[in-house]
């Protein structure tokens, strides 16, 4: 027999199943993870995101870092992180001095309205990053 | 086999960088989302995308579940030497794929 406690109850615990979205912390640690724990320093880094999204689904998504490319001087890696999808990863891409320009586009998901943050990693061993703020209508990930 | 679109010049000047933009045709299950029953879809992703040329990885990237179904990647490379490239998509349940074209260098 359900009663309304049982259904209140139920309706509770379907609610707290929800999976968690990650948090600014999940987020930093990510980050350390990455760059174990250098600092970050803004600038050099582009990112290009549409700052109103209406379908949090697919995302277009452009990072440009200002770098020569070169054997001596040349980005490593651009990794992206989000604050508030289930997981702080989005894309960790590695770069050599064959790549010519230090480009990467993709298309993400967004969770929900949040910021951005990219983060480059140079040969030199010091990490540039940007952040852009997005705002979604529509978002993607928990809704079926 | 999923369907890929791989979009890169056929010829290009030696020393000049092209443009490579690779899509796979993939859902890139969240495992976040419940199914029709409830309950929660597993995970299943393309977790690494790879680019070969001549046999020396150029570049490669780790993909998460935050990335739109379909994946989509774009980057560049500098055309040193006419050969082939082969692109290399791996991920859950032992999915892999590969595919090569080949670049004429002049």
């Amino acid at each position: 027999m359900t009663d309304r406690r049982t259904l209140l109850a139920g309706a509770l615990l379907a609610l707290s199943l929800r999976p968690a979205a990650a948090t600014p912390e999940d987020e930093a640690a990510a980050v350390r993870a990455f760059t174990g724990g250098a600092p970050l320093r803004a600038g050099r880094v582009e990112l290009d995101i549409p700052p109103l999204v209406e379908n949090g689904n697919t995302v277009p998504l452009k990072v440009t870092v200002q770098s020569p490319m070169t054997a001596a001087d040349h980005v490593t890696a651009i990794a992206v992180f989000n604050e508030k999808n289930p997981q702080p990863q989005v894309i960790t891409a590695r770069f050599g001095p064959r790549a010519g320009r230090a480009e990467l586009a993709t298309h993400m998901r967004l969770a929900t309205s949040q910021t951005i943050l990219a983060v480059a990693a140079m040969s030199d061993g010091s990490f540039w990053s940007a952040s852009a703020e997005v705002v979604v209508t529509l978002a993607a990930c928990i809704e079926s | 086999m999923a369907r890929v679109l791989l979009n890169l010049p056929r010829s290009a000047a030696k020393g000049s960088v092209i443009e490579i933009r690779c899509l796979i045709m993939h859902p890139m299950e969240s495992g976040f989302r419940p199914g029709v029953n409830g309950s929660i879809l597993a995970r299943d992703i393309i977790t690494r995308f790879s680019c070969d040329y001549d046999g020396e990885e150029i570049f490669h990237a780790e993909l998460s579940p935050a990335i739109a179904a379909n994946p989509f990647i774009s980057f560049t490379t500098v055309a040193t030497a006419s050969g082939t490239l082969r692109f290399t998509w791996e991920g859950d349940d032992g999915f892999r794929q590969t595919e090569t074209r080949a670049l004429t260098v002049t």
